[in-house]
């Protein structure tokens, strides 16, 4: 059985098709100001590179900010559903998954098939989503790629006062005029996310194994402040942007947990 | 002087407020806190003034939303500091 | 000084670093002094008060309890150092120097920079103090609208805190936001007021709260073929909102005046004034931005004469 699952992300869209439940192509493109345009785009890419057609695909998900706005879908699910169902998936001793996305942080708990116990979504702030994270890679002109990195070679732990991304630029551009490395500061603006997102993840209660996904999992700088604030090693998949993708496809597959 | 400290982000409205006319500086509500969100010491908003009254800790003004949760459950469970003040000098808006 | 304005916005807007050199300094507000014409300060006490806000700084200056001279500007990378500038330049061409000062009074974000002050005392009681002196014993409420803060305060007939409420957290609602969308826009942020009237019918309000949510709505509603007054608006009505849902947690009790930088902005205060339904008192002859240092200069006098005693 082909399905598709359609993750149309705040920045990125996301497709992963699954052939009996294996991943046979996926593909990722800027969501951009016209979404379904984009959407198509994507979905295009995604077929050429399992050699399908549009009509191979028996049924297709989408899910994300802008679900409705996919070119087309059988149904939608909730990214909180989604993300539990990829994540337990490629791992299955997932309990807890966290989701950092471009605009939105999630906490959730799940059980042993990805249905969800408990979540907490923040997409209301800046702050506590990937925007920030880009906001201050900015403001120390520092590529992307490289902040994570660099946080880690930091000498000095020194704690942010603002917890709002417009106020941190100004808290960054004072701390430049005083003379803090660039390696001090990328550790302070990753400790401050790390923070925010873990006391989201403490109302909600965690159980290990947590599992993180999202495009900010792939900032080392981040998981590792993460790991010190949890006290524990999350999980971190690979490509852990297309879990939410993943989810949505094996969702229209009817996996319910197990093999 | 009603005190109301806490924030507002874009997930709503987080404040404790403390009626410092009628709090009387015990610090129940300091030893009843399990998180350090509460203190006593000189109001600094009234600056002529030499009663000493609660306040919430400036480094928990802007974390109660989360720092608060374990406490309050739900709606209708009082949390530790408003249950030990005995002049219902305290009150959460959330 | 310029460079770290420069670098502090071109993040927020994704210019290149010399462009911005280039352009017009959408972001940058009119600063101001003002000295008292009839007053002569000689055998009198000289008190102040300095504000060092995240944004903007002010020193106010009384000799025996009267207003003397005031200064308003743009607040440095340094705290210490912008309360030294903001009170060389209330001082300028007035032949007064740090060493005449009797009592100084440090408020605001960074009160306990203040090298040369004797006490630093919290933004709320001396905005209380500040606007009790600018509006008359007539005043309840008076509503802060800052660079980086957004405060509600009631006071009694003497400038004494009744009841406050106090947002730093969010830039939603701040002087801060305001820049952001006066620099994506394009518009000084002093014509912002005029302009977002200049439009044919009032907007939906922009849906996010979050200025850095509300900068990527804002660049969609230009891409749909907005113009750009009808994009002020939308973002106008949405701070007026916001700054409303703040102030109904204590409540307006007439009369009700507003200090600050955005009480400068009629876009801003003149939908906040139909929301609340209640009318906003005349802006005072003075810079609305000194109520914090004025009410610190006031405590200074009031703290020298207790001391006095």
């Amino acid at each position: 059985m082909i399905t598709m699952g359609i993750d149309m992300g705040a920045k990125n869209i996301k497709i992963v098709i699954l052939k009996d439940n294996k991943v046979i192509s996926k593909s990722n493109v800027l969501a951009g100001f016209d979404v379904t345009k984009a959407g198509k785009k994507a979905i295009d890419k995604a077929l050429k590179g399992a050699n399908i057609k549009k009509d191979d695909i028996e049924k297709t998900i989408s899910t994300g900010t802008g679900e409705k706005l996919a070119p087309f879908f059988d149904d939608n699910k909730s990214v909180v559903g989604c993300d539990s169902l990829g994540a337990v998936f490629l791992h299955p001793a997932t309990r807890t998954v966290i989701d950092v996305g471009a605009e939105e942080g999630r906490g959730m708990r799940c059980d042993e098939t990805g249905k969800i116990l408990d979540f907490e979504v923040n997409e209301k702030c800046a702050a506590g989503a990937g925007a920030f994270t880009e906001a201050m890679s900015r403001a120390l002109e520092v590529p992307l790629e490289e902040f994570g990195p660099l946080s880690l070679k930091a000498t000095e732990e020194i704690p942010m006062n603002a917890q709002c991304t417009v106020f941190a630029e100004s808290e960054v551009v004072t701390m430049v005029h005083n003379k803090v490395s660039k390696a001090n500061m990328a550790k302070a603006v990753h400790d401050a996310m790390a923070s925010r997102i873990s006391s989201m993840v403490r109302k909600i209660g965690f159980n290990k194994d947590v599992t993180l996904i999202g495009g900010v999992a792939k900032n080392v700088g981040f998981v590792d402040s993460l790991n010190k604030d949890l006290e524990l090693e999350v999980i971190v998949p690979k490509d852990p942007e297309y879990v939410g993708a993943l989810g949505a496809a094996l969702a229209a597959s009817g996996w319910k947990g197990g093999k | 002087m009603k005190a109301n400290y806490g924030y507002k982000d874009g997930s709503g409205d987080y404040f404790i407020t403390i009626d410092t006319d009628r709090c009387n500086g015990c610090k129940s509500c300091v030893d009843a806190c399990p998180y350090g969100v509460m203190a006593v010491g000189e109001d600094e908003n009234d600056p002529l003034s030499d009663k000493e009254v609660a306040f919430v800790t400036e480094k928990e003004r802007k974390k109660i939303k989360y720092t608060c949760a374990p406490c309050k459950p739900s709606n209708d469970v009082i949390p530790p500091c408003i249950k030990a003040c005995e002049m219902d000098a305290i009150t959460h808006s959330w | 000084m310029l460079e770290h304005l420069v670098l502090l916005l071109q993040p927020l807007v994704g210019k290149e670093v010399n462009n911005m050199a280039k352009q017009p300094e959408y972001w940058r507000w009119t600063e101001s002094r003002w000295t008292n014409p009839d007053i002569d300060y000689k055998g009198k006490v000289i008190t102040s008060g300095v504000d060092v806000g995240s944004v903007s700084s002010q020193a106010v200056i009384l000799a025996d309890g009267e207003l003397y001279a005031y200064s308003n500007m743009r607040t440095g990378s340094n705290s210490p150092d912008s309360a030294k500038k903001a009170m060389n330049w209330a001082m300028e061409d007035t032949g007064l120097t740090l060493k005449d000062l009797s009592y100084t009074v440090g408020t605001g974000y960074g009160r306990v920079n203040v090298p040369f002050s004797q006490r630093a005392i919290t933004e709320i009681a001396c905005h209380a103090r500040g606007g009790n002196f600018m509006y008359g014993p007539t005043v309840r409420t008076i509503l802060d609208m800052g660079g980086q803060d957004c405060k509600a305060i009631h006071c009694d007939e003497r400038g004494k805190v009744t009841n406050f409420l106090m947002n730093d957290k969010c830039a939603a609602g701040t002087g801060r936001g305001m820049e952001v969308f006066a620099d994506l826009l394009g518009v000084s942020i002093n014509d912002v007021g005029n302009l977002s009237f200049d439009i044919d019918k009032e907007p939906q309000p922009v849906s996010s709260t979050c200025v850095v949510y509300a900068k990527t709505e804002a660049t969609g509603l230009l891409r749909e073929g907005w113009p750009k007054n009808k994009v002020l608006a939308a973002y106008c009505s949405a701070m007026a909102h916001r700054i409303m849902t703040l102030l109904e947690r204590i409540g307006v009790e007439e009369d009700f005046a507003i200090t600050g930088g955005i009480s400068k902005n009629k876009g801003v205060v003149k939908r906040l004034e139909k929301e609340v339904g209640i009318k906003i008192m005349e802006t005072s002859k003075y810079d609305p931005q000194i109520a914090g240092a004025l009410g610190a200069a006031l405590f200074a006098k009031a703290l020298y004469d207790k001391g006095k005693k």
